[in-house]
């Protein structure tokens, strides 16, 4: 038995049957299980090492060969797979609580295991096309079962298509730079093809308008997990060239180059969330500055730079999830997510809108939120690199906050003398409740994801030690 | 000669009979530079699978001449169109020897067909917000990096991986334009 066969081809061969069960809430308890035992599984079985069961004795191998190409998940590889599943597992949950379409669970299983086996594919150009693939599958998974395919979602599609040939071209020029016959034109080249794939892929300015469009026109956890899922990967595929390329790595204005690119991101994400009047919007706003915050942190040298990149992951994915979960409960009874449709919703869903306070204050890094110790880390590490860099960083997370500062006002705001009327169900307060404790815990106690981000870079060879 | 026709023409039409006509004349293009480089067992990969995606995108479409959700974006007119495939027909002209070079190939034709099929499909991926005619875009522009990776890529895998994508593309225009009650009963 190989590693991508229990955590790339058994869930695969899930998705697809959970797909054909037209029992919804069979095929959310079953998605929940399923994520949560694949996390369970890259947490507790070991790979390339025998586990023996009485009499048997069972052998993990780390590589599976398809067609003459290899899949590889190694021992390294697990807490990523951890991550992923388990984050899977809890936006399973949250689906479920915001009422979410079933068909979430198939594709978001199915674009998953696309995506990890992107990761594990070698040549690594396989890459750029399985990543397509999965762009392909998450089309009706975005797709609003309210409106026809907005610009938003025919612009994600282009964007994200456009990246594959320039990351394909920039593999066949690498190829040609590893074998060393290339010179200096040749790696100019492909270090221009690499850059724009990523662009393109990473969705960096100025080809992020996608975002706040797609915001509107689909449902908020569909929304969440494609700007969640699609930017790790596209970050740890990057990562992945960074690692094995020494002329990358070392280049000597690619620092320079993510900063610049991350500081502009964060600052025209910061300007516009602040006169932001959508909710919706606002989150994607806040999800562009995230992307940016990952370029900043990839533009500080050292193994500082990777630890702030993966510290980020986790406190993003939970006030994300949250975040759209709120925003699915506001939505669910209402038309638009305008400031002017959802004036006093803090009254009727006291909840949910605590949650979206929250979660937008903690992706703005305020202290005791989830996101506060890995935002004022990365804000010092900038701050000693260039003062002016920690100065636009503080312009952009100023005007994040004032989007927070207009949202709470607005959701607060008193329509009429009827004082609250709480129109959330028992379990969506439950589980609401939860949320705010858990961001505000990981706030106080930061060091309790310590044990699995330790152990994230482990799987890269060079930028991890 | 027939590349630049069928660009030309999908840039140009409006009905999806003659924009599908087109495509599937574009394909045969495609095909024709793709063997120049490929043994032909394998070259005819990318004309069966054009020709499968032009007849599923044509299954989709109704029975009404144009295709269905008209045009909302500018410019429809045709004199625009024309003037801005010709800016694009000349600009790759100028460039694809530069680009021939410049890439170590020595196919300056395949190039310049290459280069012409992504300049239009770009062109028609700026000025239309239509779902058929963003996949026309796309498949466009796939087309013209096909050629050009087929001089420096012969993998069977990597060719077998992007006829997927070329069908996949189609089917995800298909899923868009499926109606919703129609979706509901699955």
């Amino acid at each position: 038995m190989s590693a991508p066969l229990i955590w790339i081809f058994i869930p695969t061969v899930f998705a697809v049957m959970i797909w054909i069960i037209p029992n919804e809430r069979l095929v959310a308890w079953l998605g929940i299980g399923i994520s949560l035992i694949l996390a369970l599984a890259a947490w507790l079985l070991p790979i390339e090492t025998p586990l023996n069961l009485g009499n048997w004795s069972i052998k993990i191998t780390t590589t599976l060969t398809i067609l003459g190409r290899h899949l590889n998940l190694s021992s390294t590889d697990q807490p990523l797979l951890i991550f992923f599943y388990s984050s899977l597992c809890f936006w399973y949950i949250c689906s479920r609580i915001a009422g979410a379409s079933h068909k979430h669970i198939p594709y978001g299983l199915l674009i998953i295991t696309l995506l990890i086996s992107a990761l594990a594919v070698e040549p690594f150009l396989y890459a750029a096309l399985l990543i397509e693939i999965a762009v392909m599958v998450s089309i009706p998974l975005l797709k609003s079962a309210k409106h026809p395919p907005g610009r938003g979602l025919m612009r994600y599609l282009t964007f994200q298509t456009m990246a594959m040939p320039f990351i394909l071209f920039s593999g066949w020029l690498l190829t040609g730079v590893t074998a060393g016959s290339g010179e200096l034109s040749l790696i100019s080249q492909a270090a221009i093809f690499l850059g724009l794939g990523f662009v393109f892929l990473l969705a960096i300015f100025p080809f992020n308008t996608w975002m706040p469009l797609l915001a509107t026109e689909t449902h908020p956890m569909a929304l969440a997990f494609i700007l969640w899922i699609l930017p790790t990967v596209g970050f740890l595929f990057g990562l992945y060239f960074l690692d094995n390329f020494t002329w990358i790595r070392e280049a000597n204005n690619l620092s320079v180059i993510l900063r610049a690119s991350g500081l502009l991101m964060i600052v025209t994400g910061g300007i516009w969330a602040a006169f932001q009047k959508n909710l919706q919007r606002m989150m994607a706003y806040a999800i562009i500055m995230e992307t940016g915050y990952s370029l900043i942190a990839l533009s500080i040298k050292g193994t500082i730079g990777v630890d702030i990149f993966f510290g980020l992951l986790i406190p993003r994915t939970f006030a994300l999830f949250l975040w759209a979960l709120a925003l699915s409960i506001i939505l669910d009874k209402n038309s638009s997510a305008q400031f002017a449709t959802v004036k006093g919703m803090g009254r009727i869903y006291p909840f949910a809108a605590s949650i979206i306070i929250l979660s937008h204050f903690s992706m703005a890094g305020l202290p005791l939120l989830a996101g506060f110790p890995i935002h004022q880390a990365l804000w010092e590490q900038l701050g000693i690199l260039s003062i002016n860099g920690a100065i636009l960083y503080l312009v952009a997370t100023i005007g994040l906050l004032m989007g927070g500062i207009r949202t709470l006002a607005v959701l607060v705001t008193i329509t009429n003398e009827d004082g609250f009327s709480i129109k959330e169900n028992w379990l969506q307060r439950f589980s609401l409740s939860l949320g705010i404790l858990l961001l505000i815990i990981m706030g106080i106690f930061p060091q309790w994801a310590a044990p699995l981000l330790s152990q994230l870079p482990s799987m890269f060879n060079h930028l991890g030690k | 000669m027939v590349t630049l026709v069928a660009s030309f023409g999908l840039m140009l039409s409006r009905g999806w009979r003659w924009s599908l006509s087109f495509l599937a004349i574009q394909y045969l293009g495609v095909f024709f530079f793709v063997q120049t480089i490929w043994p032909i067992s394998l070259a005819i990969v990318k004309l069966i699978s054009g020709l499968i995606v032009c007849f599923s995108l044509a299954t989709s479409q109704e029975s009404k001449a144009s295709f269905s959700n008209p045009e909302i974006s500018w410019p429809q007119g045709r004199l625009f169109r024309l003037l801005a495939a010709g800016l694009i027909l000349i600009t790759t002209l100028a460039i694809a020897p530069q680009a021939s070079n410049w890439l170590g190939i020595n196919n300056p034709g395949g190039t310049w067909a290459s280069l012409l099929l992504m300049g239009m499909g770009l062109l028609q991926l700026g000025i239309t917000t239509q779902p058929m005619r963003v996949i026309i875009g796309l498949l466009t522009l796939l087309s013209g990096f096909e050629i050009l990776y087929a001089f420096v890529e012969s993998s069977a895998l990597v060719s077998a991986m992007l006829v997927l994508i070329n069908l996949g593309l189609p089917l995800v225009g298909i899923y868009l334009l499926v109606p919703e009650n129609l979706e509901k009963t699955r």
